[in-house]
């Protein structure tokens, strides 16, 4: 494997955890949002915050992780990105914001009119930044994103099919990962109406992910037909391995088996990105810059794989107590 | 390079700039104050005094708030460097990123300790959760550092080669993260750091005195930062004098703009105030030699102004020297009330009787994030018109994409509501009714003096 190679799956490696993780916490939010009033609402609101409160500010660095990584490894593709989708992904950037200072507010927040507030802007900017990120991904994906120094078409490289199937999916997905993990909090915490509340909606939002699926796989063959090539050649076992890996969460959460559903639905989710990957591969910008046009330097892509290994010496048993701490319910919210 | 006829660029500035001082100011917070938290946990730990372990929990609420609303500050910034300047990331992406992909490790660290630290109280062990604060303020400490590694690339970039076309060769990203300005400037921004949030962490406390209430747990609650922040303050002058010889040699017509000097001068002249008017100071005390003396340790030093570049290269100097000026005034005054404070405890053990010691207290937390964000504009307004000193251009950096004002209206709308609901909250945190044990155990000591 080339060095850019190895840099590129480094950063597709962080792509999927901020989809796995971060993207939950997104998802959490949309639950948030659709719980109901004050009185029905206040049992999965209460988990929602207990599952988020330690640990999404961990989760949401992995953003930051492909930003810096796609930056200095790939810098002839991170520029034409972020100025062509500058639209989207200063959306994003301002859900990014209301949502984290949102949710500490809230945390903070003792009256009800004030933790109302903090809630709705909390959970309506979780929505805007998984749709408007999923835009981004459908703009690249879809070859939108032209190379070099002029910005390509700053509204149809978003406000196109590709990019509004990447939304909803984006949304759709983040949705589905949150009540699949949110169910066996539950489980966890012996709150057998909570557990049955996320059960419904991890149900309902599989479903609704397969019809996404399935009716892009119209909007790609017009909108993307390079894109629809690669998923359906090269793509194509793992979209198999997500297609089956999401069956196989919906049969176990019938079966009430929410620990082992949490990890088909992660690998249902992780399958289709790097899917996407092998369908565009070797290109980093669909139809304009490969891999290897977008490489930096070999001196920087050594030292950012140094860099990369060794402060996973330090990241990995930091996030690995982290997540114990949490599965042990250590960290539980107030008490 | 192709020139770019971008009409924003104006607002592309302002909106680096707006973001830019917004989060440093919760940067240095979310550096400095950890320690102070986690120092007065180790004292109520240990000597199991209430006042100590009350204070540890409020800061501890209050730095949770603060460290949210910084992360995502913070985020908004490596989205910026693309969607504003995808010109000088592109082409010195690969040279001066390096630093940051550390610092992402360093945010991850703090992001997942601070995360333990909150949700761990009462929860984990007392000595481990004690330890799990440290972290967070190491981490921060270390972030500071590699951001800075990359803001004195920029005025000092190294680590590559321009060939005779521009194109980038030769990049060494090593050479490039320990340039030379890097020691100097993070140092500087590291010691701001621990006066800014010593100075606004005890500003409150000051207040409250102020106001009557004049318990232990006002003065724990004022001195304990406020010792962060003296101890910081008279270093802070030492490395500010390092950091202004090193732009000295390094950027010297920064320095020209810093001091209003036009004409190359041997034994320049040194003005405190005043303004720059038609190529010289107007209405400055004068100190003959004095800047020639500062720049270089020498009297008689050849000290380079600004005729030494075309006009079109120069910064714009009163911004700059009036910022520079205003920093360093501060920065004295800090001095100062760090004397007052170590005569008064050599006497008396305890704060200082007078009122306007409490004033000043008070006035220390504003004046220190002015002063903070003064340093801030005399290195980045100081560097102008240059993104990368002498290499590129603000106006070549640019993106050419249209209509970015828009971007940065939203955001300054945004800002607007975080920075008012995060006082609100704040001042909701500071509100809460002490614990009923402390207030029965405060009232047991005498009513401090009142003078």
């Amino acid at each position: 494997m080339t060095l850019a190679n190895a840099c590129a799956v480094v950063m597709f490696v962080g792509i999927a955890l901020y989809a796995l993780l971060a993207g939950a916490d997104f998802g959490a939010g949309f639950w948030d949002l659709t719980s109901g009033g004050h009185e029905r609402g206040r049992a999965p609101r209460a988990q929602i915050e207990e599952s988020l409160g330690p640990v999404w500010e961990a989760n949401h660095v992995w953003l930051i992780f492909v930003l810096v990584t796609l930056w200095t490894a790939f810098p002839a593709a991170f520029a034409p990105i972020m100025s062509t989708l500058y639209v989207p992904l200063t959306l994003a950037a301002i859900g990014i914001i209301l949502r984290g200072a949102a949710f500490a507010f809230r945390k903070a927040s003792e009256t009800l009119h004030m933790r109302r507030w903090f809630g709705a802007t909390f959970a309506s900017s979780s929505l805007l930044t998984p749709f408007m990120l999923g835009a981004v991904v459908g703009g690249i994906a879809s070859g939108r994103v032209p190379a070099g120094e002029q910005s390509g078409d700053v509204l149809r490289s978003w406000l196109n099919p590709t990019s509004m199937l990447g939304g909803v999916m984006a949304v759709v997905v983040c949705a589905f990962l949150a009540s699949v993990y949110l169910a066996a909090d539950s489980e966890r915490r012996n709150h057998p109406d909570l557990v049955q509340f996320f059960r419904r909606r991890a149900i309902a939002s599989a479903v609704v992910a397969g019809v996404v699926a399935l009716a892009g796989v119209f909007v790609l063959q017009h909108d993307a037909p390079t894109l629809f090539h690669g998923l359906t050649h090269r793509g194509a076992p793992l979209i198999v391995i997500s297609a089956i890996a999401g069956a196989t969460t919906l049969v176990l959460l019938t079966r009430a088996k929410y620990r082992t559903a949490r990890i088909s639905a992660a690998l249902a989710v992780v399958a289709v990105l790097f899917g996407w990957a092998a369908a565009q591969y070797p290109y980093m910008l669909e139809r304009s810059v490969r891999i290897s046009d977008a490489a930096g330097p070999h001196a920087t892509l050594v030292a950012i794989l140094v860099v990369l290994g060794g402060g996973s010496v330090l990241l990995v048993p930091a996030l690995v107590w982290l997540f114990v701490l949490m599965q042990r319910g250590v960290l539980a919210g107030e008490h | 390079m192709l020139a770019v006829d971008q009409p924003d660029l104006f607002y592309a500035r302002q909106q680096m700039a707006f973001s830019l001082g917004s989060h440093i100011v919760l940067a240095c917070i979310g550096m400095s104050v950890p320690f102070m938290v986690v120092l007065a946990e180790w004292r109520g730990h240990r000597t199991g005094d209430l006042v100590y372990v009350t204070l540890a929990r409020r800061w501890a609420k209050m730095m949770g708030v603060l460290f949210a609303v910084g992360a995502v500050s913070g985020t908004i910034l490596s989205f910026e460097f693309g969607i504003l300047w995808p010109r000088w990331m592109g082409r010195f992406g690969s040279v001066m990123g390096l630093p940051f992909a550390i610092e992402g490790f360093a945010f991850f660290l703090e992001a997942i300790f601070i995360g333990i630290y909150l949700y761990g109280w009462d929860r984990l062990p007392p000595r481990v959760h004690l330890w799990a604060g440290v972290p967070i303020g190491v981490a921060g400490v270390a972030s500071a550092f590699f951001v800075v590694a990359a803001n004195g690339w920029m005025n000092d970039p190294t680590g590559f080669t321009l060939d005779a076309h521009g194109n980038v060769t030769h990049v060494d990203p090593w050479a490039a993260l320990f340039n030379s300005a890097l020691w100097p400037e993070a140092i500087h921004m590291i010691l701001a750091a621990f006066i800014v949030g010593g100075c606004l962490l005890a500003a409150p406390y000051g207040w409250a005195m102020l106001r009557g209430r004049r318990t232990r747990y006002e003065r724990v609650g004022l001195l304990l930062p406020l010792t962060f922040a003296m101890v910081a303050a008279p270093l802070q002058i030492v490395v500010g004098d390092w950091a202004a010889r090193h732009v000295a040699v390094h950027q010297p017509t920064k320095l020209a703009a810093m001091e209003g000097l036009y004409a190359t001068t041997k034994g320049a002249t040194l003005h405190l105030g005043g303004i720059y008017v038609g190529h010289e100071i107007v209405g400055g005390i004068p100190i003959p030699d004095g800047l020639s003396f500062l720049a270089f340790h020498n009297p008689h030093a050849v000290v380079k102004g600004l005729d030494t570049v075309p006009a079109s290269d120069r910064a714009p100097v009163n911004v700059v020297r009036t910022a520079f000026q205003l920093m360093v005034m501060i920065g004295t005054a800090m001095l100062g009330l760090g004397l007052w404070m170590l005569l008064a405890w050599r006497k008396r053990r305890t704060v200082p009787r007078s009122r306007w010691f409490l004033r000043a207290v008070v006035l220390a937390g504003p004046a220190s994030v002015a002063a903070l964000e003064c340093g801030w504009i005399t290195t980045e307004v100081g560097r102008q018109p240059w993104i990368v000193w002498q290499v590129m251009r603000v106006r070549d950096a640019v993106t050419d994409a249209p209509n970015i004002r828009f971007g940065y209206f939203l955001l300054i709308a945004v800002y607007a509501f975080m920075a008012v609901f995060t006082v609100i909250v704040l001042r909701r945190l500071m509100r809460t009714p002490l614990p009923a044990e402390l207030i029965a155990s405060l009232e047991s000591l005498e009513p401090v003096d009142e003078s």
